[in-house]
């Protein structure tokens, strides 16, 4: 591992300003579950480490009434599955939760670790960057891109996005507070990514300094959500293909629908072909026929790359199967 | 005379009996010292300098920044100036310094260039594969007109890929300078005596001055037989720095370089009477196990075809060199035939288990173990009530059947056990052998306790230390049958010795007397006897020690060994995933010494087994040449939650016992692959012809068949 500094400051502000004089080249650090594997296979080279883990601030976990949800990025993974409130108010993302790789992971895993999250691509964690290229050509296209992305996926980047609990966020509204520089700003969820365009470009559209300090989820409010994993191994694995599906009812009929895919592009994806089928529909109209539309819906565009077409297949039953469930016509597991 | 064979079923008191095995405690504590845990006194870290490339050579190298970096005691080039590298991950050089993040620094301190070669990685493709060794071709009988004249035949191609051995101890050792010419190790190794043998020649020293220890290892299975280029190498820095050195593999090391099993694939026809008489076979099979000869896996498995053609090639591949992976190339011969004769029963609109009972004959001297055991299987499974034709399950969640069959040779290896008795009454039992993780302690103790007599804890057992009397490799299931064999010779020998001095007490000759139930007595008249203490009392002040070998006088160990397996799968055709829901393994490996560590063997390689066959391969990039999953994120072994439940039956008694000891390391691993792979496609409908069971492969299958479901 290369040699860094370390700093673990008190507050916020302290932290934004040790990570902004050093842009580029910090790192925060909280759970650190990736974080130390990536520093020690040198993939990840910070000079300095900003441990946020001092800053009590950050910890802070609530639910109920109108204002939702307000989790601190330190708050683990584990203890938003294990929360009564959490599984109160949003029994889908305590679910979600309590199902990110193993319990070992989540004691130590946060929220803001979640959501900002390096992409797991073997060639990005073998150190050829996020945009791998070689003799002008993409390694990932050449390559094994059995994992890599069906939508969005027109280069260079081909990665896909890691995170199981951000479609599922972003579909319920979700937003996130950041702390920069300038003082704190929030934004919606989805705002916080991007697809890089070139190498050195991150995934993240955070300014240098920037902070993501709580997770805001507006109340559940009568909506209905699923999120659907489709994962070869029963745990400590990576979903192939997770579809996020809440449904806005309203006398019996689909107000708003909200599709977001995981594990499929480099962004969570929304799938707005999908959101508008499910939108005006009947609330018992929702069967398998008009599920199996929306997952069709959902991947129309998905271009398959030599090795992973079958994700379009993955995407589609996790729709299907997300869609069900959200409608309560279909047991809620996976 | 003494003459050796084992106790007859009416008196065993240990031997094959549940005994949980002795080191347990140990182990769980962490008071069992691996090579790992090793610490020496002042001892240094070693770190490797690896080739990012597949083939490539070093046009630069420059050492001299990390030999001048405070802290590195020792640096030395593997592959110099102008040397190629023909694997990825390969070493350049090694660092050895005070701790490892500076070794580490070391090493990228090193300034090195390469002029990257071409590589070829994916065996797979054959078509691509810049060269092809064509193996000999194999024939017997007519196969050609006995294909040409069946009333069925199939035709398809299977295959397996790659996969690690998977040691949750990477592969290392401790080097520590005893002397000018005077070496002392801690090895990783499944050959302590070999190892010892392989330091003194790789560093020419005398043999008698090395010495290797081994008393605890985190898995071989079949990867630690030698003590590798950075076994010398750790060796040599030690010399260099003047101090003791530690070099364990990083895990990226361990899955890339330290080991594998070579791929397999095969076009494959067979060809039946419409009763299911298997007639013809014609197989042309290939695999890469790196840049030389893959072994040859036995095709057709088990079943001796009447008239058959094999033709093995071997691909080399810009990868490490394929080790011994439990019970090799049998894993890949039974999978590409079971699989192929499975099709064949589906052809035939048969039940497998009606194929492999109508070509039993065919496996030779093992037809009526398997006969038997897939009677047993058969109950365990509800098979006949359960099984329905390929296809036959529909639905989004399909379950399904499938069964597999093997065979291995198992006979004990060369072993030379000293057992003392001590005149205050304790016992040991000592051999160079290491306990790979299957229960050698625990074995040694309880031959050495039923031959004298005694409880479990009267008998002390030293192994895995190459200063104690000679043992060979654990290899090839060979274990169990020589340290069980020579502990039971040089326990009868040492127990002649002390009977020949309590004789005279007893009023007998020493021929008459027996140890049993903890006291030394007449044969013929019981009521004479000594306690146990009291009569190695009559030893005086000297132990006696006597040494037993393998092989030796009496029929004690055995070779052939018979298993069956039965899956039973739940899969979902609309994701392609595959779950294990039961395992049934019958297993035989006649006389059984701990029943405990006998079927923890058998759930140990049904484990294993599930996992290559549902989720394990190596993925080898073909724009680099590299490993890309080389860690247990995506290096995908199976986990508690995906193994299902697991039925072990080991086949004891009559017929079983007394065909002496033999080994179990390998069998149970044999047949998972072609087992659940078939009962995948009997739930599936379809052939998924190559492992590991993914979605992709699985919903390629189903699309490929038309019976895809589109969700």
């Amino acid at each position: 591992m290369q040699s860094f500094e370390y700093a673990s400051p008190a507050t916020v502000d302290q932290a934004v300003r040790l990570l902004a004089a050093e842009p580029g080249k910090s790192a925060v650090l909280a759970g650190g579950s990736d974080l130390l594997a990536l520093m020690k296979d040198g993939v990840e080279r910070p000079g300095l480490l900003v441990n946020l883990k001092a800053i009590a601030a950050l910890r802070g976990l609530r639910s109920g009434g109108k204002e939702g949800l307000r989790a601190g990025a330190l708050v683990t993974i584990d203890q938003l599955a294990a929360d009564p409130g959490v599984r109160r108010d949003y029994p889908v993302l305590a679910t979600a939760a309590g199902h990110v790789a193993g319990p070992q992971i989540r004691n130590v895993a946060t929220v803001g670790g979640n959501l900002c999250q390096r992409p797991r691509c073997w060639y990005f964690r073998s150190g050829y960057g996020l945009v791998p290229q070689r003799d002008g050509k993409s390694m990932v296209v050449e390559g094994d891109n059995r994992y890599h992305a069906i939508l969005g996926n027109e280069g260079p980047a081909y990665f896909v996005h890691p995170s199981t609990l951000s479609p599922l966020l972003i579909a319920l509204g979700a937003r996130v507070a950041v702390h920069g520089p300038r003082g704190e700003r929030e934004i919606e969820l989805a705002q916080l990514y991007r697809t890089p365009r070139r190498d050195g470009e991150r995934e993240l559209t955070l300014a240098p300094g920037e902070v993501v300090t709580a997770l805001l989820v507006p109340p559940l409010a009568g909506r209905r959500a699923w999120s659907y994993e489709i994962r070869q191994r029963t745990a400590l694995d990576w979903s192939l293909a997770t579809a996020a599906v809440v449904l806005d009812l309203q006398e019996n009929r689909v107000l708003a629908a909200r599709v977001v895919l995981g594990q499929v592009a480099p962004v969570p994806w929304p799938a707005a072909a999908a959101e508008d089928l499910l939108r005006g529909q009947a609330a018992d109209a929702i069967d398998a026929a008009l599920a199996e539309r929306a997952g069709e819906a959902a991947v129309q565009g998905a271009r398959a790359l030599s090795r992973n077409r079958y994700k379009i297949q993955l995407a589609r039953v996790a729709v299907k199967r997300a869609v069900l469930a959200a409608a309560g016509q279909m047991a809620q597991s996976g | 005379m003494v003459e050796y064979n084992w106790p007859d079923a009416a008196s065993r008191r240990l031997i094959g009996k549940r005994i949980s095995r002795l080191d347990g405690p140990a182990k769980v504590s962490g008071a069992a010292k691996y090579t790992y845990d090793i610490q020496r006194p002042g001892m240094l870290h070693a770190r490797a300098l690896r080739c990012p490339h597949a083939h490539a050579r070093v046009r630069k190298l420059d050492v001299s920044a990390a030999e001048r970096m405070p802290g590195v005691k020792a640096v030395r080039v593997v592959h110099a100036e102008g040397a190629e590298i023909q694997w990825a991950l390969d070493e350049v050089a090694f660092v050895a310094a005070v701790s490892e993040d500076v070794a580490e620094d070391a090493i990228r301190a090193i300034v090195v260039e390469y002029e990257v070669l071409p590589h070829f990685v994916n065996e797979e493709r054959l078509e691509q594969a810049p060269k092809v060794n064509p193996g000999d071709e194999q024939t017997e009988g007519d196969p050609a007109g006995a294909m040409a004249a069946a009333a069925v035949r199939v035709k398809g191609t299977y295959g397996l890929p790659v996969v690690a051995h998977n040691c949750l101890e990477a592969h290392g050792h401790v080097c520590e300078w005893t002397g000018k010419e005077e070496l002392s190790t801690w090895s990783s190794s499944q050959a302590v005596s070999g190892a010892a043998a392989q330091f003194a020649e790789g560093l020419a020293i005398p043999a008698s001055n090395v010495r290797v220890v081994t008393q605890y290892m985190g898995g071989g299975f079949g990867s630690k037989f030698n003590i590798d280029s950075w076994g010398l190498e750790c060796a040599r820095l030690a010399k260099q720095a003047g101090a003791p050195v530690k070099l364990m593999l990083e895990r990226d090391a361990e899955l890339t370089v330290a080991g594998d099993r070579p791929s397999a694939f095969a076009h494959i026809e067979v060809g039946a009477a419409a009763d299911g008489a298997i007639t013809a076979w014609i197989s042309d099979s290939w695999g890469s196990g790196g840049l030389g000869r893959a072994g040859s896996p036995p095709i057709p498995y088990v079943f001796q075809v009447p008239n058959r053609r094999h033709r093995h090639s071997s691909v080399p591949t810009h990868t490490a060199s394929s080790r011994a992976w439990r019970a090799p190339n049998h894993p890949q011969a039974c999978f590409l035939t079971l699989t192929a004769i499975d099709d064949l029963a589906a052809a035939l609109k048969m039940d497998p288990l009606a194929v492999l009972r109508k070509n039993l004959a065919l496996s030779g001297k093992l037809a009526r173990l398997y006969g038997e055991e897939l009677d047993v299987a058969d109950r365990l499974m509800d098979w006949s009530q359960r099984w329905r034709q390929r296809g036959a399950a529909t639905g989004v969640v399909r379950r399904g059947l499938g069964l597999s069959l093997h065979t291995w040779g198992g006979r004990g290896h060369d072993s030379n056990c000293d057992v003392s008795i001590y005149p205050d009454g304790t016992v040991s039992a000592r051999i160079s052998t290491q306990d790979i993780g299957t229960g050698t302690r625990t074995v040694m103790a309880i031959v050495a306790a039923e031959t004298c007599g005694l409880p479990l804890e009267a008998v002390k057992v030293e192994i895995g230390d190459s200063r104690l009397p000679t043992s060979s490799a654990s290899g090839g299931s060979t274990t169990v049958g020589g340290v069980s064999s020579a502990t039971r010779r040089a326990a009868e020998d040492a127990l002649a010795q002390l009977f020949a001095k309590v004789a005279p007490q007893l009023g007998a000759a020493a021929s008459d007397l027996e140890a049993a139930d903890g006291v030394v007595r007449v044969k013929a008249h019981p009521e004479r006897r000594l306690p146990w203490r009291q009569a190695a009392r009559a030893l005086g002040v000297a132990p006696v020690t006597a040494r037993g070998t393998n092989p030796g006088p009496g029929n004690l160990t055995n070779s052939g060994s018979a298993g069956v397996q039965m899956a039973e799968v739940e899969l979902d055709v609309e994701t392609g995933i595959v779950r294990v829901v039961k395992m049934v393994a019958v297993q035989e490996c006649g006389l059984i010494i701990d029943l405990t560590t006998a079927e923890s063997q058998v759930y140990g390689g049904l484990i294993m087994g599930i996992s290559y066959a549902l989720s394990e391969e190596k993925v080898m990039d073909p724009v680099t040449g590299r490993m890309l999953n080389v860690d247990f994120e995506s290096y995908k072994l199976a986990g508690i939650g995906d193994v299902g439940e697991l039925v072990v039956h080991m086949m004891t008694g009559p017929g079983y016992d007394d065909r002496g000891v033999i080994g179990l390391g390998e069998p149970p691993v044999i047949s998972p692959g072609a087992a659940i792979a078939n009962a995948v496609a009997n739930a599936a409908g379809v052939r998924v012809p190559q492992l590991p069971l993914t979605p992709e492969r699985v919903l390629d299958a189903l699309a490929a068949a038309g019976s895809g479901r589109t969700a």
